[in-house]
């Protein structure tokens, strides 16, 4: 039953934070799979629930409810200890964070960090953790990698520190790795080298990538398979043409409709989806995007209150389900 | 409005280094580049939060450059500034209300025409005139960006300045402002000078592009010319860098990547300072540096480059 080309496998997928309004619930039922050397992009805007997920993955909430399953190649995380975590987190699976130098210790070499996970997972002597720390450096493309290695993160550019916590990342051979928003906070000429650098660090280890961003566009550069959230839940699933060529969840229409493109040759106004992203604090009891959503302003009163009331279950065909009573299908009228 | 040859820099850092455009009434200039290409203290001095140093910059047909505060005061009702951030760049402890107003009161309005008028505003921007007495935080990022414009508008502007005004905002809200911006223009008038990094978006709103890179503008021109057939190549570079939302584009499209990072403004390169990432650098172009100059005869595109892309 189970397919050997999954590596991760999210089911049922929930996070509850207790808060003093009483708890949020940040992601809410959510199953995904990640093939081994491929890539999953979750987009989704603030408050969606894409970097809570990718939190849950790695057991990064101490003191959210975390429920549903989580497994890494046949291996269940949710509910395991600590220690079995620590094992795991930088040895099978590593995340890199929007910003790299909040993300790196300051008062460290980048050298001495990188070793450092070296030395804990394999329990590798100081000098073989330094060799392959400069080993790394080299590898994603860092210049004079034995010098740099002795360098303080303050001493690097944006991009070069984001190549560092790669290096770092990477540095235990793990199989999977989450990018929370890796190019967001870099130039764009800097984000292509990065998006490059990924993508040939996949391609010459197998590893299967999990890219968490606000943009489409580094979605359509990088991923095999999508998936859209919104309001802590999957809005849609499909592989990446299919998603941008077909959307049929109306909030992915509605982004795709909203973004000023390069290669758009007219200049007709912008279709701006009105509103703005949900709280969590307060969820609506149907669908998270119904007050946002054109097609349920446009259905027949019956239908509206539908959408307003029941929430929408993840269905349609395999491989692009959607979460839409309404779904818009390819030949079928939306 | 002309603005001249303007320098300006603190003691070692040249943020901005002798550039010159100018912004018709009614226009939006677009000014795009990266993190430190001074593009936003460009924008600062244009309404002169910072004084050049050298060089001038005219409004109206009149020297704005080294006015004092209390001479600049009438000169702040015609140019305005809508910020990045709309919530950091909103007092939290003041009512929306007041927040619109303060500009007219300064001015010297009565505060019941001030208030009146701020009620007025949100409705143009599409807010709900009965909210102008809610604080800051009771108002999502877009709505809060519609305050910041609202408040840039208060005093009837000519000019408005926007640093990266949607850059902050979620995806699906971007658009909401980006339209805003765009009626606003057109019901009163306004010229924009357009600071972004997003190229799709400056491609959207503007009718003039121009390019900066390490404090000079490298490229300038009609949208339509600098989009479609780029002379610099830092500005092809930068075209072909944005991703685009469309999956089968991006395969088949043909990127050019630049090596490194743009330099420190406090130490740039010798000759043209983008010489060390450009991939068509020549000896030149390592020792002389390239001045502003029409690219194409008979085009109103102007490019810093010794050897500039065929149109």
């Amino acid at each position: 039953m189970t397919d050997p080309q999954i590596l991760l496998s999210v089911r049922d997928l929930s996070v509850t934070f207790a808060t003093k309004r009483g708890p949020v619930r940040a992601v809410d039922s959510l199953s995904f799979d990640v093939h081994r050397g491929h890539t999953l992009g979750i987009v989704g805007e603030s408050g969606s629930g894409k970097s809570v997920t990718s939190m849950a993955v790695l057991g990064l909430h101490t003191g959210a409810e975390v429920t549903g399953s989580i497994s890494l190649d046949g291996q269940e995380l949710v509910g395991i200890p600590e220690r079995e975590f620590n094992r795991l987190r930088g040895r099978r699976m590593a995340m890199i964070f929007q910003d790299p130098l909040s993300s790196l210790h300051p008062y460290y070499t980048v050298g001495e960090q990188i070793a450092e996970h070296h030395r804990v997972h394999f329990n590798s002597r100081r000098s073989v953790a330094r060799k392959r720390a400069v080993e790394m450096l080299a590898e994603v493309g860092i210049p004079e990698p034995e010098r740099r290695a002795g360098e303080y993160p303050h001493h690097f550019s944006g991009g070069m520190r984001q190549r560092v916590m790669i290096a770092m990342a990477l540095a235990c051979e793990p199989e999977l790795l989450i990018a929370d928003e890796p190019t967001t906070a870099l130039d764009v000429t800097v984000q292509a080298q990065i998006l490059e650098l990924i993508a040939r660090l996949q391609e010459e280890r197998g590893l299967a990538v999990v890219m968490i961003t606000h943009d489409l566009g580094v979605v359509a550069r990088v991923a095999h398979e999508v998936l859209v959230m919104y309001g802590g839940r999957a809005a849609e699933q499909a592989p990446v043409d299919t998603l941008f060529a077909s959307p049929a969840h109306p909030y992915t229409r509605g982004l795709l409709d909203s973004l000023p493109r390069l290669d758009d040759a007219d200049d007709v106004p912008l279709r701006a989806i009105p509103g703005s992203p949900p709280s969590l604090l307060t969820p609506a009891p149907g669908c998270a995007f119904a007050p946002r959503c054109a097609r349920a302003a446009g259905a027949s009163p019956s239908d509206r209150l539908r959408c307003e009331t029941e929430r929408p279950l993840l269905s349609g065909p395999a491989g692009h389900p959607a979460a839409c009573h309404f779904p818009a299908y390819e030949g079928v009228a939306s | 409005m002309a603005f001249p040859g303007r320098r300006r820099g603190t003691a070692p850092v040249r943020a901005v280094d002798g550039i010159s455009f100018d912004v018709a009434p009614g226009e939006t200039l677009g000014l795009v580049g990266e993190s430190g290409c001074g593009k936003s203290t460009t924008g600062r001095m244009i309404i002169r939060l910072l004084e050049p140093t050298t060089g001038s910059i005219t409004f109206d047909g009149r020297d704005i450059s080294h006015l004092s505060q209390r001479e600049l005061k009438p000169l702040r009702r015609e140019l305005q500034m809508v910020f990045q951030d709309p919530h950091s760049s909103l007092n939290p402890r003041q009512t929306v209300a007041r927040i619109i107003s303060d500009p007219l009161l300064v001015q010297g309005s009565s505060a019941a025409d001030a208030r009146k008028r701020a009620a007025e505003l949100m409705d143009l921007v599409g807010l709900i005139p009965e909210h102008i007495d809610r604080y800051p935080h009771e108002f999502s990022g877009g709505q809060a960006q519609r305050i910041g414009i609202a408040r840039s508008l208060a005093t009837n502007p000519r000019l408005v300045v926007a640093d990266e005004p949607v850059s902050a905002l979620d995806v699906s809200v971007q658009a909401q402002i980006v339209n805003l911006m765009e009626h606003l223009q057109q019901e009163l008038g306004l010229a924009y000078l357009f600071i972004a990094h997003d190229l799709s978006v400056v491609k959207r709103v503007c009718e003039r592009v121009a390019v900066m890179y390490l404090g000079r503008i490298v490229e300038i021109g009609d949208k339509e010319r600098v989009y479609t057939s780029p002379a610099h190549p830092y500005t092809r570079a930068l075209l072909s860098a944005v991703p685009l939302p469309d999956p089968a584009a991006e395969r088949a499209r043909e990127r050019i990547t630049l090596l490194g990072d743009p330099p420190s403004p406090a130490a740039p390169p010798p000759g043209c300072t983008f010489h060390p990432r450009c991939p068509k650098a020549r000896a030149v172009c390592r020792t002389e540096a390239p001045l502003l100059r029409i690219a194409t005869a008979g085009e109103r595109r102007e490019v810093a480059c010794h050897f500039p892309e065929a149109a």
